[in-house]
């Protein structure tokens, strides 16, 4: 009989990387099914042409690296990668949109840097700035929330459109954005952006059809729907609450300063935690384990930089939504706040 | 003779002026959009770095060692000046599109460092073979970096080449793909630094192999052993 002592500490807490990516992944489910309530089937055919993408990616870059196939990609990290992509990306987007960001996020933003636990950025965000800033329409034109459209869009439709560009009225989304009964048009946050370029206010842009008194018709139930998941990680332990919290706060209390001060140009808080990625960049992005800072205090700071940086983007940047940016600048940051925010030892250091 | 090899190999592979060095980044990630800037900004740096590793090599002597690097700028500057009077008479098209990188070739740090670390410690003629050699180096890489992003952002090839070569290279441009939307990261800042270093990468690699293949390792590979007690 052979008696092994591993060294200290001795108790485990059951945790395995895939079983914390498939939690993480399947919190994401009512965000999605509110997602496909407001927005269409789009979602779920974009889910399973990233799941495909980045499964066959991640093959093949461990097969180029000699790396075991299997043991890695059951760990689920690029399957949840490709599910944070395709709900982040416009539901109704071409389908080599979605093969694109996914090969780059798995190939280039994490197996070139050597995998799970190696990659600098968040593969799902830098993807999403590298689609963001190369294919600005395709990116940019959100379906109309379900409510909004006289006829909702079939399935055929949805996948004529998604795989031929092209409606099976041979209408491309485009130019069936600028017909009158359009399926597509600018996200709240774009369109009272434009409207305060236009020297409007706020509550002149929000007068529009597509918003009810708080955010976007559809986009706060989406946010509330990734609240609640977000939620369920938390419970789970799967994350802690000092990301999330310090990223929201920040993000509110930027928010209700600058509605303090311009109320005519600014919109209030709770537009700001309703609209866009906010709650799912919260919950699922910035807390990522491996590019996220792993300190107690660290993860205040890295949470709460977000949060302005999200503020400040969306409110003066060149782009409406901002996490994704916000979300890959701080990851740069993430050695040197680590650097500064190691905690104490144990019996080691303590002031007297 | 193996002076001249050497001076062969160093400018275009084992001190590659772009990708060892990482020298004169500013003007190869701005510039190299399409292959027709990166090959007129190439040629540019080229002329000018023959130039000044054979002035400074000349005046190597008369120099006083505490204002060499003023006087190697006021050199450089001459011959970029020459350089751009010359393109803004003979590719005005290519002036204009490549606009401030021009006079920023003065500031291009793999020509001063050519002329600081070899122009001004051998002679005229030696210089001028580094100078041919780290420039063409330098522009090879601006070249595939051009292809590269031209390919993979405009689906064309040589787009423009009129600029540089005169009315007839209009007929060199190629379209290879034809994109409904082009691919916007490839031409824009990102995609250079990007390319730039999948090109090191690249390079990396190639060395890898070739020191694999050079130096086939006979003896079998011992398992490390930590020496934990001192000898003395």
């Amino acid at each position: 009989m052979k008696l092994t002592m591993a060294s200290s500490p001795h108790n485990h807490n059951h945790k395995n990387v895939s079983k914390l990516m498939l939690t993480v992944a399947a919190c994401c489910i009512p965000g999605i099914i509110v997602q496909c309530y407001f927005f269409g089937f789009g979602v779920i055919v974009q889910l399973l042409i990233a799941l495909v993408t980045a499964s066959l990616s991640e093959a093949c870059m461990l097969k180029i690296r000699n790396r075991p196939i299997w043991p890695t990609l059951s760990d689920g990290s690029a399957w949840l990668t490709a599910v944070l992509l395709a709900i982040s990306i416009p539901p109704l987007a071409p389908w080599w949109i979605i093969v694109i960001g996914t090969l780059f996020a798995i190939a280039m933003v994490k197996q070139l840097y050597g995998g799970l636990g190696f990659n600098l950025f968040n593969p799902a965000m830098a993807a999403y700035v590298l689609l963001l800033i190369s294919f600005p329409v395709q990116m940019t034109s959100w379906t109309m929330p379900s409510e909004l459209i006289a006829q909702p869009i079939g399935l055929i439709d949805t996948l004529s459109l998604i795989f031929l560009e092209a409606n099976t009225a041979k209408q491309s989304l485009i130019s069936a954005m600028v017909t009158v009964d359009g399926t597509t048009m600018a996200t709240p946050l774009d369109t009272v952006k434009t409207a305060v370029s236009q020297n409007l206010t706020v509550t002149e842009a929000m007068s529009g059809k597509q918003f009810d008194e708080l955010a976007g018709i559809g986009w706060a139930w989406v946010n509330i729907a990734y609240l609640v998941g977000g939620i369920f990680l938390l419970k789970a332990k799967v994350i802690n609450w000092h990301i999330p919290l310090a990223m929201l706060g920040s993000l509110a209390l930027c928010a209700a300063i600058g509605f303090i001060i311009a109320p005519g140009s600014q919109a209030g808080s709770v537009f700001h935690l309703l609209s866009g990625a906010t709650m799912l960049g919260a919950f699922f992005i910035a807390t990522d384990p491996v590019s996220a800072s792993t300190t107690n205090h660290g993860r205040l700071i890295y949470g709460a930089c977000i949060g302005l940086l999200v503020y400040l983007i969306r409110s003066f940047g060149g782009y409406p939504d901002a996490v994704a940016f916000a979300v890959l600048i701080m990851n740069m940051t993430v050695p040197l706040i680590d650097h500064y925010t190691q905690p104490r030892t144990y019996g080691h250091g303590a002031t007297k | 003779m193996s002076q001249v090899k050497t001076l062969f190999k160093e400018g275009m592979w084992v001190n590659n002026p772009a990708l060892v060095q990482l020298l004169g980044l500013c003007p190869l990630l701005a510039v190299t959009s399409t292959i027709t800037n990166a090959l007129g900004l190439g040629i540019a740096t080229l002329l000018v770095l023959v130039g000044s590793n054979i002035t400074v090599s000349l005046v190597r002597n008369w120099v006083p060692k505490d204002i060499r690097i003023p006087v190697f700028v006021m050199i450089i500057a001459a011959f970029v000046t020459i350089i751009q009077l010359l393109m803004n008479a003979y590719t005005f098209g290519l002036y204009q599109s490549l606009g401030i990188f021009i006079p920023l070739i003065v500031t291009n740090c793999a020509i001063i460092g050519r002329a600081e670390a070899f122009a001004s410690k051998n002679n005229a003629l030696l210089s001028a073979w580094d100078g041919v050699m780290m420039g063409l180096g330098f522009a090879i890489v601006l070249v595939v970096l051009g292809t590269m992003r031209e390919l993979i952002g405009q689906g064309t090839l040589f787009d423009g080449a009129d600029l540089l070569l005169g009315p007839w290279a209009a007929n060199l441009r190629i379209e290879i793909f034809e994109f409904d939307s082009q691919f916007l990261v490839a031409i824009l800042p990102p995609g250079a630094f990007l390319g730039m270093g999948l090109l090191i990468a690249a390079k990396n690699v190639i060395d890898a192999q070739i020191k694999a293949k050079s130096a086939p390792s006979t003896e079998s590979e011992k398992a490390p052993r930590a020496r934990v007690t001192s000898l003395t």
